[in-house]
């Protein structure tokens, strides 16, 4: 009976009914409030970004030349303890992981309150910035590279152990079947079942991590954790824009190795 | 392997005469009310080869995970060598469960484990983790275990990794890891199903093969008719979760074959 009627007159296509426009106008429109609000709030002072071209030219002159000879008088040593805040951190981080990792993964632990339980942690420790970390553990074990490490370490379990926990879920379940079958303990199943499955992302996981806290480490020694960005904060704070430029470019040339080596173990592992 | 039989019927485990399935009464529902297995009585004395035929979605693979409980029954018993395994937990279900040797349609090797490694899974019921996770296998295990190999034919395979086999291959790593449990039982569900025509002889022929010579009974979950009679002593036909037909293959007919699958186009 509608298609008789419908067919009588000029027949319309509108893509979106009426309510539908109404609600993406009003998504634009919130859109655009919430930019013209944020800048608002941001107090853009215009004299101070009118001339920072200026300012950001004046900048790189100060850094030219770049003061090479600062690197053996004071960057390597900081350098040296910022891999090892690094490591160690990883290191740590692998130590607490595994066993939230293997808490937080429902095939593992099959029970809904310790799963939660383990990803109360995990969030935790990821909703934390490294540089609050730090400054919280320089509070507590004053200033110097362990309170870089312990930062490091816990800002990391959140990220390891998430990925972790992923993977054992994703392990295909047909070996571990095959293992409960033969009558292997709990622990076996775990040794021989899970962790020749997630064994590469394990490692994979861990490099990747090792390779962010690499650049995380190196500032914080911005909050006094120690590494090379004590370096930093020192030259940056008596406008040695020379040594600052030497120390950039030491963070800058470590990072690229760290990926490229990163980037040749993993390939050697999976 | 022969050792390890004499060590085992010392010790008092096992002795050919005491090996027997007694299944009564089984059934399971994986939704309440929705009855998968309706029932089943099934008596296997120690030996022979039982083929479960029938269409798919029936309950064979139900049937069989729930004799070594990977799939909980709701009701009935499972009795073999005379224990009530629906009764057993924890510890006691692992001993249970090492006599109980099984192999998968997908093979289920442990595919970054070695050959080697897949077939001395068999003896992880029998070891500690941490024996386990040292890779400490008793020396007995790893000559019964090269043996198998050599048995299988893919002796020269020992320390390639799984991932490197063809199906035929992993297949018979499979039944290798099942016997060297030294059990009393193997259940086989599809072992065939994913592999070419004449893989899937030289595999049936390699279970019957091995597990004859050393006496142990073998339920097979099959869809092939054909390999279920040329190798099976027994054929149990299953239909809407019920046994249907249960007997020799030379008396399976084609009447039998319509009930079990429904209609007759297809024979």
């Amino acid at each position: 009976m509608r298609a008789a009627e419908a067919s009588a007159v000029a027949r319309e296509w509108q893509r979106f009914t009426p309510a539908e426009r109404v609600a993406r106008f009003s998504v634009y429109l919130a859109i655009v409030a919430a930019i013209v609000w944020s800048i608002d709030t941001i107090e853009v002072i215009p004299e101070f970004l009118y001339d920072a071209p200026e300012q950001m030219a004046d900048l790189l002159v100060r850094m030219w030349p770049i003061d090479y000879a600062h690197y053996p008088r004071a960057i390597h040593e900081t350098l040296v303890e910022t891999l090892h805040i690094a490591t160690l951190g990883t290191i740590l981080t692998l130590v607490m992981a595994v066993p939230v990792g293997l808490l937080t993964a429902r095939t593992i632990t099959p029970h809904p309150a310790l799963n939660w339980l383990g990803q109360l942690i995990l969030v935790s420790s990821r909703s934390v910035n490294s540089l609050v970390w730090a400054l919280l553990f320089v509070a507590v074990f004053g200033p110097g590279a362990l309170a870089g490490t312990l930062a490091i370490a816990f800002r990391s379990v959140g990220f390891v152990g998430k990925l972790l926990a992923e993977a054992l879920e994703e392990t295909h379940k047909g070996p571990i079947e095959a293992l409960r079958a033969v009558g292997a303990p709990w622990l076996s199943i775990l040794l021989k079942g899970y962790w020749p499955q997630v064994q590469p992302s394990f490692w994979s996981i861990s490099l990747l991590r090792w390779d962010i806290n690499v650049r995380e480490s190196a500032v914080l020694g911005l909050v006094g954790a120690g590494g090379i960005g004590v370096a930093l904060d020192d030259a940056l704070n008596f406008f040695y824009w020379d040594r600052v430029a030497m120390i950039l470019l030491t963070i800058f040339v470590v990072v690229i190795v760290a990926e490229v080596a990163v980037n040749a173990i993993r390939k050697k592992i999976i | 392997m022969a050792l390890a039989q004499v060590v085992a019927t010392a010790s008092g485990s096992r002795g050919a005469g005491s090996r027997s399935l007694v299944i009564r009464g089984l059934a399971k529902e994986y939704t309440r009310g929705k009855l998968v297995l309706k029932g089943i009585d099934l008596t296997m004395d120690g030996q022979g080869f039982l083929a479960v035929i029938g269409p798919s979605g029936t309950g064979k693979s139900t049937l069989i995970r729930c004799i070594n409980r990977l799939v909980e029954p709701t009701a009935g018993e499972v009795r073999l060598n005379g224990v009530d395994l629906t009764k057993l937990r924890g510890a006691t279900l692992r001993a249970a469960r090492r006599r109980i040797g099984m192999v998968f349609q997908e093979y289920n090797l442990v595919e970054r484990l070695t050959v080697m490694e897949n077939v001395l899974c068999g003896r992880l019921g029998y070891m500690s983790a941490l024996d386990a996770w040292l890779r400490r296998y008793r020396q007995s295990d790893i000559e019964d275990a090269f043996g198998l190999l050599d048995a299988i034919g893919l002796g020269e395979f020992a320390n390639r990794r799984a991932d490197a086999l063809s199906g035929g291959q992993r297949q018979r790593v499979g039944i290798a890891r099942a016997v060297m449990q030294d059990p009393d039982l193997i259940l086989a569900d599809e072992p065939t199903s994913s592999l070419d025509p004449k893989t899937a002889v030289e595999i049936m022929e390699l279970l019957t093969g091995l597990a004859g010579r050393r006496s142990i009974p073998v339920i097979v979950n099959i869809h092939n008719v054909e390999l279920a009679k040329r190798f099976c002593t027994r054929i149990v036909g299953m239909s809407g979760g019920a046994i249907v037909f249960d007997g020799p293959p030379g008396a399976l007919r084609d009447e039998h074959l319509k009930q079990i699958y429904g209609g007759e186009s297809w024979l």
